[in-house]
């Protein structure tokens, strides 16, 4: 990578999943805040690229129609880009003046791109200045447990992150995977047997069987 | 500062969290107690425990003379 494409931003890697995700101190429309003040709840943290844009509004306005859906599930949202604090409060009081909507999350105002470098929120052959479109989740633990990066020009699906955070709820409750597609109330699947001997058992087990490698159960 | 204004007054939330510290509380006591979300409540202990106007002790915070003379 050219020096060019690295100026301003910090050469780290991306975070991993099942890992702890890198704890930071940020200016927020909320105040100072911490990851890990979020402990014991699940946070989906998450970046726009710029205040004041079209893609970034409509993105807004979705993610607080879906709030109560996540605060059902015990999640909170934090969101980022690198703007001032004085450019998300304006653009928030904005959004609420144009379209009667209320932004009821914080936003990290990362002007020294400190919070993105550790999240690889910015992905040089985009933008130098801009955050991409990514999410986090991070579970109550904080361990970073999903990643979404959707480009500049695509703003992102909702209900996919409602599902995302089912599917992961759903993993944790009663150690399961969901198939392709899955939503609530769907069939999950059985881990797969790691012996012969418990595959052999899995396909006598009464489960809804494809092969032994790939059974279903409601829950 | 999300809890202290720049001419040292409290905000709204911040008084709400003193006032539930009449008695030694958790963040999770005092987030239920105001209706206030975790995070904002543990910012906030952070920044007025900085500010010496509450103190915390085996993770329970309680009101000093100073934050006593606030509300």
């Amino acid at each position: 990578m050219s020096t060019e494409m690295t100026e301003g931003v910090k050469p780290v890697g991306l975070p991993r999943l099942n890992e702890p995700a890198p704890e930071f101190e940020a200016v927020t429309t909320h105040g100072v805040i911490r990851l890990s003040d979020y402990r014991g709840r699940w946070l989906i943290l998450f970046s726009h690229p710029a205040d004041f844009t079209p893609v970034c509004t409509t993105e807004f306005i979705a993610f607080a129609e879906i709030y109560p859906e996540l605060q059902k599930r015990g999640v909170d949202l934090l969101g980022l880009s690198i703007d001032s604090v004085y450019s998300h409060i304006a653009w928030i009081r904005n959004i609420k003046e144009k379209t009667g909507v209320e932004i009821p999350f914080p936003i990290i105002a990362d002007l020294n791109k400190e919070v993105a470098s550790l999240y690889g929120m910015i992905m040089p052959g985009e933008s130098k200045t801009e955050t991409s479109r990514c999410v986090f989740v991070i579970d109550p633990n904080g361990i970073l447990r999903a990643m979404i990066y959707y480009p500049l020009t695509t703003g992102r699906n909702m209900q996919e992150i409602l599902r995302l955070i089912d599917a992961l709820q759903t993993t944790d409750a009663h150690k399961v995977a969901t198939p392709a597609n899955w939503k609530p109330g769907d069939k999950v699947i059985v881990p797969p047997p790691t012996t012969l001997e418990m595959a052999e058992e899995r396909v006598e087990a009464g489960y809804e069987c494809i092969d032994w490698y790939l059974c279903k159960k409601e829950l | 500062m999300a809890c202290i204004s720049a001419d040292g007054t409290l905000t709204e939330s911040a008084r709400r969290m003193l006032g539930v510290l009449q008695h030694p509380a958790s963040p999770e006591e005092v987030a239920q107690a105001t209706g206030l979300p975790l995070f904002r409540v543990r910012s906030g202990l952070r920044e007025m425990a900085q500010a010496g106007l509450v103190e915390e002790k085996e993770g329970r915070y309680a009101l000093t003379e100073a934050g006593r003379q606030k509300l």
